[in-house]
């Protein structure tokens, strides 16, 4: 038994009375988190985990395997903040919680200490996520890849290596910092001065994304300023115990970006936004940097966001078919597009294409960006917009969860994707780079037949002409 | 409770259903009540019948207390555990058994939560309309127990007009059905009406069998802010006194509106002193027609301005921000201790005025909402409860309220339950024979006294124990 005794420092990083005070146990977020939906117990419940939280906080409960696995059991999707009336900034406490528990030790050591040098060494060094992720592509593209899971070699090790192993996303051809320019200039005269934050996974496993996006904003008359000193946003370790590290990151990239001129700061990943608007709270009264923090998060806006307040002029040079959806989108020669002041709608829909839309986590509930990214997409030509049920249901990517805890994870996907199958849509739009994977897997795994793109890869396949 | 009686009971339900770690008996201490907490000797999550009547057998053997409980968002302590008791979860036992469209009935297990059964029948075209701000969470069974009322009260009533019959273990274990399909029946005791509102202090339901009713076709929701809480009031009466019946009439004062908007930000007039939140529903022209009368009588009590909600969302946003008034309050303080009083609804605007003057009077801030077309508030205390001064004060204005609602002929509960919060309160209300049958009822069906002991009122001289309750701490109010 580990006692608190031997922790006492530990306990200091705990939220403190007033905050754990705030939740008045009224159980409305009961109704919206998933791992209270599985097993129906109060103690894997928003609330059940708080008052957990409040006993070790006050030295009433020491740490325990029960505790730990509560913490670690939780998506921190954050479902539950939206919920909250009373405003309890639960996210907050179960990162911290894990914090104490990753320092205590529970979960082991070694796992820990692979899990921290997997975020600190490959996904916070770019170079050398560069590099494995380079690893993985020669691996897909040799077919090694079709060789091991043809032979099902890796079930030889565990079922769920062997699970795993599938949901490790298909590396880009070319990662997207080397294609964006530092400075990128929009076709025609500057209406927005922008800057762009490339992310880790975006970067390496969605870099089409990342060229889609800047493409489309150089069509809205955006300059874009990508600066290459720019490092990882920190949400992976922030939110799996390693704030430290967190804040190093935060600190480079508020540094990197200080530097330039510019008015947004644009993401097009849901949980990298979350943590960059995240900063000014997270560097609150730190020397130095609380101010310039504030100015930072006050600028970043994840691109559907920017989309809906700003509603820059596109023009739509063709309506989405069947065969230009399925073809993959690449990076171009841009062509020119002469711009309006508004949406414009050029094209009569011949073909309505059948959409839907999966709110990321980090999106909705952390950001509180649910109707601007539905707003533009009902606004685009030619498309037949369903909503998807319990589309704000946490997909089961949660970050590193689903490869962390699998079996749970995947619960969450079954029923995500037959939420998906009941809408009959052809294409599933979602903000982020870890909901996408997850789905992509789902469709997989459980046999539904619908793409999984990013809600700016439909726009720029709008816009641009064949 | 013995280390024996443990075993037995590990064994009744099987390990993988049996829980007593601290971590487990702490998070089922309290329930949504402030302030009350008390930890169980163990947890348990039995999967049939035969296990809950084995369960109360060893109580009864072994002299401890039994504790039932659905979602735990009750608002009267009634699911929070007593000393020497263990608690049934029922959150499991969540399937609806059976939708009956020729009878407009359904069967459902205890553990159905309220809002998926809505959803479920509205699928069908049928309505089950009661329904408690906490809809999204609640089960049925708790629904059941303290007879749950809601915002559609004051034209469809509550719970126990929609429950047919209920099935439930007694307290020494036997299975009690009681009620059927009939719409018609009056043979014997009417124990269904009875056992619903016991607050688990009769028997562990298990089965419970609902009346549905068709779904209203048309639905009219309108918003009036007003620059005086007279006036709203006022227009409450006109409408009730017009002869229309809404199926909902909600009133918020200022300090509600403000909190709620912190939360929702859907546009509410932080200004405005009250506000009223009104829904019509029917079928045909008298849905307008009603809502045409009621926008005159909200104009004439000089409503500062009045707006229909034009798509079902926009009205599913304001309803469902009214639901969360509740929690919204503890933006301002930690504690919210809300309360229940009711009065007949001609006597509501005079309601009104004494909760602002407990305020005064008591130097405590009150923020009041609640069902006015059916005379129900919810005067709810924001404080502290590490502050035992304001703690104190609190608890003197609200003996205050409740004073002045048994004067005004109202009750000092409309739907949420006598449980520990209220059974001060009970014999003032309910008088000497009122109280003594209920006791004698209850020592009658539970001898030992073993299910839910402590709520609604203290059997003496047996003893139950201390109870999660500071309020013997306090003096009457004179």
């Amino acid at each position: 038994m580990k006692q608190i005794a031997r922790n006492p420092e530990l306990l200091k990083i705990l939220p403190h009375d007033d905050i754990l005070q705030q939740c008045m146990h009224c159980g409305l977020c009961l109704a919206t988190c998933p791992t209270y939906d599985l097993t129906k117990m109060e103690r894997s419940s928003p609330r059940g985990r708080i008052f957990m939280i409040k006993s070790v906080a006050r030295g009433e409960m020491e740490l325990s395997e029960t505790f730990a696995e509560e913490m670690n059991f939780c998506l921190d999707c954050q479902a539950c903040e939206t919920a909250c009336p009373a405003g309890v900034k639960y996210g907050r406490m179960v990162e911290t919680a894990r914090v104490v528990i990753d320092e205590v030790g529970y979960g082991g050591k070694f796992g820990i200490a692979v899990k921290r040098f997997a975020l600190r060494k490959i996904v916070a060094s770019r170079n050398t996520l560069k590099f494995f992720s380079r690893l993985l592509w020669l691996y897909q593209k040799t077919g090694l890849q079709k060789f091991i899971r043809s032979i099902g070699l890796l079930k030889l090790f565990s079922k769920n290596l062997f699970e795993i192993e599938k949901l490790s996303p298909v590396i880009a051809d070319k990662f997207s910092d080397k294609q964006i320019k530092e400075v990128e200039l929009p076709y025609g005269e500057v209406k927005y001065k922008t800057a762009f934050h490339f992310g880790c996974l975006m970067n390496t496993m969605f870099a089409d994304i990342n060229s889609d996006t800047i493409e489309v904003l150089k069509e809205c008359g955006c300059k874009i300023i990508t600066p290459k000193d720019q490092v990882c946003c920190g949400s992976l370790m922030g939110h799996n115990g390693d704030m430290d590290f967190a804040l190093k990151l935060a600190r480079k990239n508020i540094d990197a970006f200080d530097k330039h001129d510019y008015d947004y700061l644009i993401s097009n990943s849901a949980g990298c936004g979350a943590f960059m608007k995240d900063y000014a709270h997270l560097l609150d009264g730190v020397p130095d940097y609380a101010e310039k923090a504030k100015r930072f998060s006050s600028k970043v806006k994840d691109v559907m966001e920017f989309f809906d307040e700003q509603k820059p002029a596109l023009i739509f040079s063709s309506v989405i078919s069947k065969e230009s959806s399925t073809e993959k989108s690449v990076l171009k020669e841009p062509k020119k597009i002469s711009l309006q002041t508004r949406w414009v709608q050029n094209d009569i829909p011949e073909k309505n294409q059948a959409v839907t839309y999966h709110d990321a986590c980090h999106l909705l509930h952390a950001q509180k960006v649910g109707t601007q990214p539905r707003d533009v997409i009902k606004s685009l030509p030619g498309i037949k917009y369903t909503e998807l049920e319990e589309a704000s249901w946490c997909c089961g990517s949660a970050g590193i969860y689903n490869v962390v805890r699998y079996d749970d994870a995947l619960t969450q996907l079954e029923r995500k994707m037959n939420n998906i199958r009941n809408t009959n849509a052809k294409v599933v739009l979602t903000g982020n780079p870890g909901c996408m994977g997850q789905i992509k897997y789902g469709t997989q795994k459980f046999n539904v037949d619908v793409e999984v793109i990013h809600p700016i890869t439909l726009i720029r396949r709008m816009i641009s002409h064949k | 409770m013995t280390d024996s009686a443990k075993q037995k009971l590990k064994s009744i339900v099987g390990s993988s259903n049996y829980f007593d770690s601290y971590e487990d008996r702490m998070v089922y201490s309290y329930d949504g009540t402030p302030t009350l907490h008390q930890m169980p000797e163990a947890v348990v999550f039995p999967t049939d019948e035969q296990q809950i009547s084995d369960i109360i057998k060893l109580a009864n053997e072994d002299k401890f207390a039994v504790v039932p409980r659905g979602a735990g968002t009750g608002l009267s302590g009634g699911s929070v555990p007593v000393e020497n008791s263990i608690v049934i979860v029922m959150t499991k036992w969540n399937k609806i058994l059976e939708v009956d469209d020729k009878n407009l009935t359904a069967w459902v297990q205890p553990g159905v939560i309220t809002g998926a059964l809505q959803k479920e029948v509205e699928k069908l075209g049928l309505f089950y309309p009661p329904d408690p701000g906490s809809l999204n969470v609640c089960t049925i069974g708790g629904n059941v127990a303290n007879n749950a009322g809601g915002l559609r009260g004051l034209k469809y009533g509550v719970t126990k007009n929609y429950v047919l019959g209920v099935e439930m273990i007694l307290p020494n274990g036997d299975l009690l059905k009681t009620g059927g399909k009939n719409m018609k029946d009056v043979a014997g005791y009417n124990l269904r009406d009875f056992i619903v509102g016991s607050e688990g202090t009769l028997g562990v339901i298990t089965k419970v069998l609902l009346k549905l009713i068709p779904k209203p076709s048309q639905t009219i929701t309108l918003l009036a802010y007003f620059d005086k809480l007279t006036d709203s009031a006022q227009s409450v009466s006109d409408i009730i006194a017009a002869h229309i019946t809404p199926c909902m009439m909600e009133f918020l004062d200022n300090t509600t509106i403000n909190c709620i908007e912190d939360y929702a930000k859907i546009g509410l007039p932080r200004n405005s002193e009250a506000i009223l939140l009104l829904e019509v529903d029917g079928r045909g022209s008298a849905v307008a027609e009603d809502a045409e009368t009621m926008k005159n009588i909200l104009k004439k009590n000089n409503a500062s301005f009045i707006k229909v909600a034009t798509t079902e969302e926009e009205s599913n946003k304001l309803k469902t921000a009214r639901r969360t008034a509740f929690s919204a309050l503890a933006r301002k303080k930690p504690t919210t201790i809300l309360e229940d009083a009711t009065v007949p609804r001609s006597e509501l605007p005079v309601m009104i005025e004494k909760v602002t003057e407990a305020a005064r009077v008591f130097d405590v801030m009150i923020g009041n909402f609640g069902h006015a077309g059916d005379g129900n508030l919810h005067p709810t205390c924001l404080t502290d409860e590490r502050d035992k001064k304001e703690i104190e004060k609190a608890h003197r204005a609200f003996d205050f309220i409740f004073n002045e609602a048994i004067k005004l002929g109202g009750t000092i509960t409309g739907e949420h339950g006598t449980g520990l919060s209220k059974k001060h309160f009970l014999e003032k209300l309910a008088g000497i024979p009122g109280i003594e049958m209920m006791k004698k009822i209850k020592a009658s069906i539970d001898e030992n006294n073993i299910l839910n002991p402590g709520k609604i009122f203290t059997i003496s001289p047996k003893c139950e124990g201390s109870l999660p309750i500071n309020r013997e701490q306090i003096k009457d109010f004179a």
